[in-house]
């Protein structure tokens, strides 16, 4: 690993772009995202479905396919060029730099291979440590990550695990090789209510143990506010707003995060109307020029049609891309 | 609840009158067989809705929550008929349902109709939105061009331009747009009761705010009656007048929205609102108030299903099941030993409260 890992930033995304080329069309999925992020932070990359969060993430971990998506920009991991890198450096970057978990953990696992035998597998591939080692590991993640009956539990098949179980064993699968970096794809989606909240807690206690950083990918602001330092709004493959988690749902400066905040229903009122905002996302293969964001907006005007806003910071660790931002005091709530 | 403000001008199709009750559902039971082995036999069966008894009134919405397993979209299916239920009572305003003497399951389905979760897999991906919502109209014998007139009637009242959605394919709108579709589609046959399952849970928050905003101003316009099934707490509060909780394919609580989000009673349903995230990094959930999954329903718990995972179980409540009790159809009940002065669990409160 590079030395400057330990200080300087953990993970450096600068003018990130991807484009999925088909013989249709184009699809400007991610355009032109910025963010750093130090070790130890839990970042929230919030956003709607098409919003490009789940894009980025796999483009950290160059998970995307190769022939049909074209990345420019640059990534860097722990001090590493991730888009220079070569196969044989993703492989050992992938589950000992970065590991990552998804939503739905069934598709993590071979469904015909028991848990543990899957997670030792793993660890003495990247470890090269025997098996009654690795076993040994395994049983002590599946301990870490609160699985009952441990040992029992590591000869199960998938399938035979309940979906907060198979959670779990995905992030102690994820855990095995003491990631620097935890990219988490909306893991508590699928989850029901009173067990969403325990993985959740989990998560939490697990990244402050570990020290470790993670990258939360949600469309939930309730889930954002559990577990984030820091958030990062995404709307059409842009990060329009991003600062730290209590500034940002309390003051949204940018009229797309306030309008979110708004619609989303917690104990408002019934028998009143609910704010919304009006109209959909755009299509992502034909966008409007200047901010994206304007056809939705009741504060655009016809520069927002024609001006991309720069990203302006508002405060400090605060930046938001909207023209009607302005820096350094003036805040739009 | 707001019945007294509905009740205005009484629907032709209208057989009790306004006290009685829309739908009244006793005893309500549909176990699914769980066939194994090379001879097939069924060998244990889910107990999906294992005894479950509520009342809708006219004009009201009754919200259903619940987690996954709990049977809250097999209620669902058994009141449309999609499923034939294994036992109990079904009675459509004052009429047994599928019973000789009652009304027809055909007759109950004009007039009680079901949006889904997924927008997608319920609209023919072959035929235009408006032929879709006039699908429906026509089967029952309006002539084509009235109902397609209707169709386009409707996607208007649902906020989709007729002429620029009527002919487009399910495939060319986003999915809030297909929902309203649906919502048309289901508003087509003019039905008095309109069952939601999940019907804004795939949708985006932005786009979800605005379908709700739709659903409530048709109810009011066209005095619909609302059963709203929701895994989401905070948007069953806002829409329903009152509010059942299922666990494992039982009700363990039912009362108006507001005494069950102010004063629940259940154990169970504490730990439904305590488990919704905080909305406030200054006030996260420390610990989660219950640990590990809800059981499976093909061998449920015994005696209260929820003493496996509840705080304060004690030996009675896996001896024997507490039963929810009657009360009128605003009573606040909830099945729990706690709340039953009799029941020998050291907790119980002390008196019958009202």
């Amino acid at each position: 690993m590079n030395a400057s890992g330990k200080t300087g930033p953990l993970v450096e995304v600068e003018d990130l772009s991807v484009n999925f080329v088909t013989r249709e069309s184009n699809v400007r999925a991610v355009n032109g995202v910025t963010f750093t992020m130090m070790p130890g932070e839990v970042l929230c990359v919030l956003g709607e479905s098409g919003s490009g969060k789940s894009v980025t993430m796999r483009a950290l971990m160059r998970l995307l396919p190769p022939k049909r998506s074209v990345i420019t920009g640059k990534i860097r991991v722990a001090g590493e060029d991730v888009l220079a890198m070569s196969e044989a450096a993703l492989r050992r970057m992938r589950g000992a730099t970065v590991s990552m978990i998804f939503q739905e953990p069934m598709t993590a696992f071979d469904p015909v291979t028991r848990v543990g035998d899957q997670i030792t597998e793993v660890i003495r591939l990247h470890r090269g440590v025997n098996q009654a080692a690795a076993r040994q590991r395994a049983l002590d993640l599946f301990e870490l990550v609160r699985i009952p009956s441990a040992q029992q539990r590591l000869d199960a098949y998938p399938h035979e695990l309940s979906g907060g179980l198979r959670q779990r064993a995905m992030i102690a699968l994820a855990l095995s090789c003491e990631p620097k970096l935890l990219l988490a794809d909306e893991p508590t989606t699928a989850l029901d209510a009173t067990v969403q909240i325990q993985v959740l807690i989990l998560l939490r206690r697990l990244q402050q143990e570990l020290g470790m950083s993670v990258i939360f990918v949600t469309h939930d602001l309730g889930v954002a506010a559990e577990i984030a330092d820091r958030v990062a709004v995404m709307y059409a493959g842009r990060v329009v707003e991003s600062g730290p988690v209590r500034d940002v749902l309390r003051s949204p400066l940018h009229p797309y995060t306030a309008g979110l905040l708004a619609s989303t229903v917690h104990d408002q009122p019934p028998g009143r109307d609910l704010e919304t905002i009006p109209g959909a996302p755009p299509d992502m293969r034909n966008l409007p020029p200047g901010c994206s964001f304007a056809p939705r907006c009741s504060l655009a005007g016809d520069d927002c049609r024609t001006t991309t806003p720069p990203a302006i910071e508002a405060a400090p660790g605060r930046i938001a891309r909207c023209l009607r931002v302005h820096a350094p005091e003036a805040a739009l709530v | 609840m707001d019945t007294s403000t509905t009740l205005a001008p009484i629907d032709a199709r209208d057989r009790g009158g306004p006290r009685q009750p829309l739908l009244i559902v006793r005893n309500l039971r549909k176990h699914f067989p769980i066939r194994s082995g090379v001879l097939g036999r069924v060998s244990a069966h889910v107990r999906a809705v294992d005894g479950v008894s509520f009342t809708v009134m006219k004009g009201e919405t009754l919200g259903i929550v619940g987690e996954s397993g709990c049977g809250k979209s097999t209620v669902a299916r058994l009141l449309m008929r999609l499923l034939k239920p294994d036992g109990g009572e079904h009675i459509f305003d004052g009429e047994a349902v599928g019973e000789a003497g009652g009304i027809s399951v055909a007759e109950m389905r004009r007039q009680v109709q079901m949006v889904f979760q997924d927008s997608a897999s319920s609209l023919n991906p072959r035929m235009p939105v408006q032929g879709s919502v006039a699908f429906g109209p026509i089967a029952f014998g309006t002539p084509r061009d009235r109902a397609l007139a209707q169709a386009r009637q409707l996607l208007a009242k649902v906020g989709l331009d007729p002429v620029l959605y009527g002919g487009r394919y399910p495939h060319e709108l986003s999915g809030g747009q297909k929902q309203r579709v649906n919502v048309a589609r289901a508003l087509a046959l003019d039905p008095r009761m309109v069952i939601l399952d999940e019907a804004v849970s795939a949708l985006d928050k932005s786009i979800e705010a605005q379908v709700l905003n739709l659903l409530q101003a048709l109810r009011r316009e066209l005095q619909l009656t609302y059963v709203f099934i929701s895994h989401d707490l905070s948007v069953v509060r806002w829409i329903s007048d009152r509010v059942m909780v299922m666990y494992l394919g039982e009700v363990v609580e039912i009362g108006p929205s507001n005494a069950i989000y102010e004063t629940p009673k259940h154990p169970y349903t504490r730990a439904l609102l305590a488990s919704r995230p905080a909305l406030d990094p200054d006030n996260r959930r420390l610990e989660a108030p219950v640990s590990g999954d809800p059981p499976s329903p093909i061998n449920p718990p015994s005696g209260c299903r929820f003493h496996t995972r509840c705080p304060f179980a004690e030996p009675v409540c896996s001896a024997r099941a507490p039963a929810l009790g009657e009360g009128d159809v605003m009573a606040h009940l909830a099945a729990c030993h706690m709340q039953d002065a009799a029941s020998g669990h050291s907790k119980a409160v002390r008196e019958i409260r009202h």
